[in-house]
């Protein structure tokens, strides 16, 4: 293996992960940059997080944007694996094709687009724009992100698993609750993080979703950044990077340790 | 469907309590279907038909801003009497104003550039990572997967102070004496090719790195013994072999290129010109709905094209992974 794993390829992974991760790290850097400009090096200093908390106007945004974000990946993941589900149980049902195009196409489809339709749509029913209506935005374009996931880790599933619980008499409900559920649960907790950092970021969608008194800490960022950059933005992006990355972290740790316990399971129960 | 004929065939027929359970539970599994397929329904293809409609609208100084049109409010036959309404003047406006449709043509081609671009940074690295040990496989494959999950927003601000006049790279390039004036990239098309490259970068190496993982390398090693260079063993096995993913990876970055937002926005300044930003502009500063309705649907024409080969290819994949 280590013949194969050559120099070209090692160096072309160092200079791609360089390229992934120095902008994130010099942004890091300068957020503890003593200057007032972002780009000269003044010194050591945590200030900027100082007047980053008596920053009033984030820290409400920060409080929106992370009821939004709570409240849609909930409903999200629900609607998405009922989705998953629909798409990998059910083969052949009436209008399957325009089902499954409607799961994949909001993957790719342009934020300006999905945000100005939904927009319309509220226009049209007559729904005042606020916090509801961002939250039933983020869900319809994460449903989607959740549905792919969990379906991914449908497809590899065992049906055997729930055939003999239902040989056994469990009922199917029943049998999704013990048998499918507890399998699927990984790709359900990264699908529902998946859907919460989406929301967390989305400026575009939330842009036209949102009316006045409801603006997330994408939107306001967004309309600093225009005014120029400041190391105080640089303190509020480090923040949310850290929380990202911790979670991402911890998530993939229990995942590790899930999958350390359900093989050595495997093997005591074939060994029983 | 196998476990329901299996439960129907386990379930024991003496009592009416199975026939109940088994009533609950196909209600439950339509339910399934019903639940999603009628929010998908009403909040994503309900808002197009909507913006299809508004875009046939006329402008008007009122909130909302826009005369009705094909209003059910008089009836069918006012809702038919509503075609001759009809107005295409907000599409007409489109093809004069040369603007849209230089906007439209740089989109399409400032994405097609940039993914070719991801392609050929992200090929290397994904190709590295598959043939990377298995122990540190999942390691670099969260790593790829880290900066996907900080923000975009984020990661586009970060350029910024980066690639201004003042800015690092520039500081940096003045001290090694490799230029002895400032260049000129932030607020120009060359600051949206780093930035889309660097932001979608994750979605390209992702399906490549899966299509080139799952390949059976000893090919590789039997075409080399056969006295095939490698050059040639690259382009007539490996290559074909990932094209799954070159597909994938290609329309993942393409397709939402080309409606970008952010990225021309806040690295290509006042001066670069991309349909995106023109949406966002009609919508927010002229406030004129009914055109950028117009706008959107025509962005939606050109790229639907692009999102069926999507879902081809993505209906493909997870029938082979049954």
């Amino acid at each position: 293996m280590n013949t194969t794993w050559s120099r070209f390829n090692i160096t072309s992974i160092t200079l791609g992960f360089a390229f992934l991760y120095l902008p994130i790290v010099l942004l890091v850097v300068f957020s503890f940059n003593e200057s007032k400009l972002v780009t000269v090096w003044g010194g050591f200093s945590t200030k900027w997080y100082v007047s980053l908390f008596h920053n009033q106007g984030l820290m409400d945004a920060a409080w929106v944007t992370i009821r939004v974000g709570l409240i849609s990946a909930t409903v999200a993941t629900v609607l998405g694996t009922m989705g998953a589900l629909a798409l990998t149980r059910y083969t052949r049902f009436r209008g399957r094709v325009l089902f499954s195009g409607m799961i994949f196409a909001p993957l790719v489809m342009p934020d300006v687009i999905t945000g100005l339709s939904l927009l319309l749509l509220f226009v049209a029913i007559g729904m005042d724009r606020g916090m509801t209506t961002v939250i039933l935005a983020h869900i319809t374009f994460t449903m989607c992100f959740v549905a792919v996931v969990v379906q991914s880790r449908l497809v590899s599933f065992d049906r055997s698993l729930e055939e003999a619980a239902m040989d056994l008499g469990a009922p199917p409900v029943k049998t999704f609750f013990q048998i499918t559920l507890p399998v699927i649960l990984p790709a359900i907790v990264s699908g529902w993080m998946l859907a919460f950092t989406l929301s967390l970021d989305d400026l575009v969608i939330a842009s036209f979703a949102s009316g006045p008194g409801a603006t997330t800490l994408p939107m306001k960022i967004y309309s600093q950044v225009r005014l120029g950059v400041t190391p105080e933005i640089n303190a509020a992006c480090t923040i949310l990077i850290a929380i990202v990355t911790v979670g991402v972290i911890i998530a993939s740790v229990a995942n590790k340790r899930r999958e350390v316990q359900r093989q050595l399971d495997e093997r005591a129960a074939q060994r029983g | 469907m196998s476990n329901v004929a299996v439960a129907d065939a386990a379930a024991p027929s003496t009592a009416a309590e199975p026939f109940l359970i088994r009533l609950g539970a196909g209600f439950v599994s339509r339910l399934v279907i019903i639940v999603p397929y009628l929010w998908l329904l009403f909040f994503f293809l309900v808002p197009f038909i909507i913006v299809f409609k508004i875009s046939l609208s006329q402008t008007a100084i009122a909130m909302p801003p826009y005369t009705p049109v094909l209003d059910f409010s008089d009836g069918v036959s006012g809702f038919f009497a509503g075609f001759r309404d009809l107005n295409f003047d907000n599409y007409a406006w489109l093809t004069q104003d040369a603007l849209y449709f230089r906007a439209y043509l740089t989109s399409v081609v400032i994405a097609a550039v940039s993914t070719v671009l991801t392609l050929l940074v992200g090929y290397p690295i994904a190709y590295g990572m598959a043939r990377a040990p298995a122990t540190i496989r999942p390691t670099l494959l969260m790593l790829v997967i880290l900066p996907f999950w900080t923000s975009f927003l984020i990661r586009v601000y970060a350029w910024i102070g980066i690639l201004k006049p003042e800015g690092l790279l520039n500081q940096l390039l003045l001290a090694l004496r490799i230029i002895d004036q400032p260049l000129v990239i932030l607020n120009t098309y060359t600051a949206i090719f780093i930035g889309i490259v660097y932001s979608y970068l994750p979605f390209m190496v992702l399906p490549l790195y899966s299509s080139l993982e799952k390949m059976d390398y000893s090919l590789i090693e039997a075409a080399k013994d056969l006295g095939c260079p490698p050059t040639a063993a690259f382009w007539k096995i490996t290559f074909p072999l990932s094209l799954p993913g070159v597909i994938a990876g290609c329309l993942l970055v393409f397709i939402p290129a080309v409606g970008e937002f952010v990225i021309p926005d806040l690295l290509g300044g006042s001066q670069t010109l991309m349909i995106g930003k023109t949406l966002w502009n009609e919508f927010f500063a002229n406030r004129d709905w009914p055109v950028s309705s117009a706008v959107a649907v025509i962005l939606l024409l050109l790229l639907i094209v692009p999102i069926v080969l999507f879902q081809h290819a993505q209906a493909r994949a997870q029938e082979q992974d049954k």
